[in-house]
């Protein structure tokens, strides 16, 4: 069974045109369609991560799946419990055993906060222990980020590196015992020599403490190091799926193999040779029905606007690529 | 010797003073840009390197105090020039920036090719027909359409507005282009066209280029030589393909360590543990050593003075005789991390 499905999930956010532009020009509400159809599945322990270039609509998968925006259509499951029908003292669970470590530890912690309130906000919050048990168990867990209790219990985020930062909100998120971790672009705002210690600390917690984890980001480099499944996302939509060796090593869609070869690689000798894709990434404000990567594609026809081809749900672990044409791709590649 | 050489820079300093003391941001830094090449200098946040080109540049802000005891480009002292002299004589007609967060470096309320206009305008004596046509070109060099020249900021991509200043850091025909951070907080697809178009740029125009980032996947594919920077200083420089196959400095060998690979998959990244220095007050010995594992008793009290130890290839570290051990143990996790 799976710990986390998406079904069909969707969310749209409608654009208002402002009077002047309704009453002079005659403007239409229009929509942005951030997340189309997406067909997602997590299994217990794996890392699942989600690649894709800005407004690709992976942060709002993750907002979706930690139930902080619903979906406008489809259903998010946990544990086969529909996320928008539960009642307030199941979300209130659900909202434990769902935790979030975000992108900037520069923003996200409170400045008048010690380390010791950050980390014991939560577990406060949900009453999940008393206050004696709770210091225990801050405690414990600001060890297990490396950061001693004795050393770091009074101090505050001003005073720490970013890297001691990520800690503490690694810390907060994981002291909750959560059973399914997001975490979006954690290591963004990092220096290069720092990065590598916050992803093994990530790796070796979800192996010790057992959760699941949805790393998000839109480093290629990074998710090859730390995801054991890869889901790429383009414009709202999925269009690739599969063991990060697969996609990595032998992507499917155009779009894939376009920024997987645009990735610069740290050695002077290599010399790659990625397709010329055209333009950029726009936004899927009233996008047309079929495959949003289309217009940019070199292997688009007819069919690929009219129709978008959706993953397969009923094999959620295969590798698979959401485009009509892959057959001729590889024909014309060998 | 000279001849090769467009710009030498010999032992710039920069100090900042703040309430809590003078930072040492950069201190004691030489190197040369030789003709037609481009120039990596690559360290992480606070290593000084973007500090370092605004002191060449003389943009400091008012708490920064630079020296040099020597500037020169294309065999001319520069260093002795007057700071109204060096931005009239020199800056964006001989070196040009494109600066770091170009994105936000457009004035918001003008049309993009009237500020590139301008921007040509205020440095030659032109007709406004001729810096347009000048601008058109330089548009398609960028790859932009010339129609978007009567486009406003917000109305371009992030990748557009990068492209933008980067037609106007050629606009003057510059033998110089400092670019500090052109692709960070781009997406990898808009990285690709733009570091495409810098190398085609670059085979056109026959400028020099100084790269500067803290990714060492695109430095590693940009440049002909790169230099190393630690708390201020260069601490090892190389031709690229030499900084990546025989690395010396313990800290560049970390820095392969702790960088992943799309194409080695399954190497294990090892960190660099602790933190940068804060550069405050006299510095005594190797700025590296508190986060060094090879580092002796001389590491901490004699600042390490810079070794040639291969052609074009310079260290500044005291164990450099001993680099095939360090090659050998800094593989290994058990060494960084007990």
């Amino acid at each position: 069974m799976a710990l986390l499905e998406l079904n069909n999930v969707s969310r749209h956010f409608e654009l208002r045109p402002g009077v002047v532009e309704r009453v002079l020009r005659g403007g239409k509400t229009r929509v942005i369609k951030a997340v189309e159809a997406i067909n997602l599945s997590v299994a217990k322990d794996e890392i699942l991560g989600i690649a894709g270039e800005s407004g690709c609509g992976k942060s709002t998968t993750c907002s979706m799946v930690a139930g902080l925006l619903p979906p406008s259509s489809g259903e998010v499951l946990y544990r086969d419990r529909n996320v928008g029908e539960m009642t307030s003292s199941e979300l209130n669970d659900h909202r434990r055993r769902v935790q979030m470590i975000f992108q900037d530890p520069y923003e996200s912690l409170n400045p008048r906060f010690r380390v010791s309130d950050i980390v014991s906000e939560g577990p406060r919050a949900l009453r999940l222990w008393g206050e004696r048990e709770i210091e225990e168990q801050v405690a414990a867990m600001l060890a297990g980020v490396g950061l001693p209790a004795g050393k770091y219990w009074d101090r505050y985020p001003h005073e720490l590196s970013g890297g001691e930062r990520q800690r503490v909100g690694i810390a907060s998120a994981l002291v909750m015992k959560p059973e399914l971790v997001v975490a979006d672009e954690p290591l963004s705002m990092l220096d290069v020599s720092i990065r590598a210690g916050i992803l093994d600390l990530l790796k070796e917690l979800s192996r010790q403490r057992n959760f699941a984890c949805i790393y998000v980001s839109h480093d290629l480099s990074i998710l090859a190091n730390i995801a054991d499944r890869l889901l790429i996302m383009y414009l709202g939509q999925a269009v690739e799926v599969g063991s990060v060796h697969d996609v990595i090593k032998n992507p499917k869609h155009p779009y894939t193999r376009a920024l997987i070869s645009a990735v610069p690689v740290p050695d002077p000798r290599v010399k790659r040779s990625p397709p010329k894709i055209v333009g950029e990434i726009s936004r899927p404000v009233d996008p047309p029905p079929g495959c949003r990567f289309a217009s940019r594609c070199p292997h688009a026809d007819q069919s690929c606007s009219e129709v978008f081809i959706k993953l397969d749900t009923n094999s959620p672990l295969a590798h698979q690529a959401a485009c009509h044409r892959l057959e001729q791709i590889n024909s014309e590649a060998t | 010797m000279t001849d090769t050489n467009l710009l030498s820079v010999a032992n710039l300093s920069v100090g900042y003073s703040t309430s809590q003391g003078v930072v040492n941001a950069v201190s004691d830094v030489s190197f040369d840009v030789r003709r037609n090449e481009v120039f990596g200098i690559a360290g992480e946040s606070g290593c000084g390197k973007s500090t370092l080109i605004r002191a060449l540049l003389r943009l400091l802000s008012n708490n920064g105090v630079s020296t040099a005891t020597s500037i020169t480009y294309e065999g001319e002292d520069v260093n002795s020039f007057s700071d109204d002299k060096f931005r009239d004589a020199i800056l964006w007609k001989r070196i040009s920036l494109v600066p770091q967060s170009a994105m936000n470096s457009l004035n918001p309320v003008y049309r993009v090719g009237d500020q590139v206009i301008e921007a040509i305008r205020a440095h030659r004596s032109v007709s406004r027909s001729e810096a347009r046509e000048r601008v058109e070109f330089l548009f398609d060099v960028v790859g932009l359409q010339p129609e978007l020249m009567r486009s406003y900021p917000h109305e371009f991509s992030g990748g557009m507005r990068q492209r933008a200043m980067i037609a106007m850091s050629l606009a003057l025909d510059p033998g110089l282009i400092i670019m500090d951070e052109p692709t960070t907080g781009l997406d990898v697809l808009v990285q690709e066209q733009i570091l495409r178009r810098v190398r085609e740029i670059r085979a056109e125009v026959s400028s020099s280029i100084i790269l500067i980032t803290h990714d060492i996947a695109v430095i590693a594919e940009m440049s002909d030589r790169i230099s190393i920077m630690y708390g201020g200083k260069i601490v090892e420089s190389a031709t690229a393909i030499d900084l990546f196959e025989s690395p010396f400095h313990p800290y560049t060998l970390g820095l392969k360590n702790a960088f992943p690979s799309i194409s080695v998959m399954d190497n294990e990244l090892i960190s660099i543990p602790g933190t940068p220095p804060a550069l405050i007050g006299e510095e005594s010995g190797c700025l590296f050593e508190p986060r060094c594992p090879f580092s002796d008793a001389t590491c901490a009290q004699i600042l390490p003075q810079s070794h040639s130890v291969g052609e074009m290839h310079q260290v500044s570290c005291h164990r450099h005789t001993d680099v095939t051990e360090l090659r050998e143990k800094a593989s290994k996790k058990s060494t960084w991390h007990c």
